[in-house]
């Protein structure tokens, strides 16, 4: 057993069960952070650099940021910040059908034997050169269509977003 | 238990973390970020057999990699629009609980 993925294992678990018990939505988006920025340690660990950096990028720079926006803007008054506590059969019911799936997954893992093929010893590696080479040659369709997606996304989330104000604008 | 049979595990039990967030809160906002945990666990397990499947094709090394950054970015993309949906709910009916949106109610 690594001990370094023992320990990122405890600090991406640790924060994320932490940060969905809590009941101040503020502390719940900061832990979410850190386990979001162990998830990050993990890729860095596994060797795969790039990915490390583009999920520092996106999910520590930008999503944090669009959810902390949100939970600012949906609120009336500071005390507003902390939520009621799930109810207590909802919460049960919820942890039951949680650990019921772990456990499959869990038996689905441990039960796959794949030593039958010995693990590469040394990590497979790619620089940031052959990935964009790879990116732009045998995977640019997928990448347009992701433009395509990301500015329809965008741009949907915008006109969702705004407000409807229609008589601001019929005013001269 | 291999490195691998590890990496499987957690991203296992970070996938039941979310889905119990996403299961028993009634605030979007926690349900939102419980879909961003499980989605995270997928992309663990891409990252695990990318690293440690012996049997990977040599001649496309970076399959694992792409996969994920494809993820991430569909992840970050819904993650907008969901955001854009809450705000939008709250405009309506001034609170972003999950069991009072029920105007579509048949």
């Amino acid at each position: 057993m690594n001990l370094t993925l023992a320990i990122i294992s405890v600090l991406i678990l640790g924060s994320a069960a932490v940060a969905v018990s809590l009941r101040n939505l503020i502390h719940s988006a900061l832990l979410l952070i850190a386990s979001w920025a162990g998830v990050a340690v993990f890729y860095l660990w596994a060797g795969a650099e790039f990915v490390a950096f583009a999920q520092l990028l996106v999910y520590v720079g930008a999503i944090s940021m669009i959810v902390l926006f949100a939970v600012l803007l949906t609120r009336h008054s500071r005390s507003e910040l902390t939520v009621a506590a799930p109810a207590l059969s909802r919460a049960i019911a919820a942890i039951l059908a949680g650990g019921a799936v772990f456990c499959v997954l869990a038996s689905a893992v441990l039960k796959t034997d794949f030593a039958a093929r010995p693990a590469a010893a040394v990590p497979p590696t790619i620089t940031v050169r052959e990935l964009g080479t790879q990116l732009m040659l045998s995977h640019s369709a997928a990448v347009l269509v992701v433009g395509v997606l990301l500015t329809v996304a965008l741009l949907g989330a915008i006109v969702l977003a705004a407000s409807d104000d229609s008589k601001k604008g019929d005013a001269p | 238990m291999s490195t691998l049979h590890a990496c499987l595990l957690l991203s296992s039990a970070l996938f039941c973390v979310g889905l119990i967030t996403a299961l028993s809160r009634s605030n979007t906002i926690l349900v939102l970020l419980g879909i961003e945990l499980m989605l995270n666990a997928a992309n663990l397990n891409f990252i695990a057999f990318w690293r440690f499947n012996p049997s990977a094709a040599p001649a496309a090394p970076a399959t694992g990699i792409v996969f994920v950054l494809f993820a991430i970015a569909v992840a970050a993309a819904e993650a907008a629009v969901g955001l854009a949906l809450v705000i939008a709910i709250y405009r309506h009916q001034k609170n972003i609980r999950l069991q009072d949106a029920t105007r579509l109610k048949g």
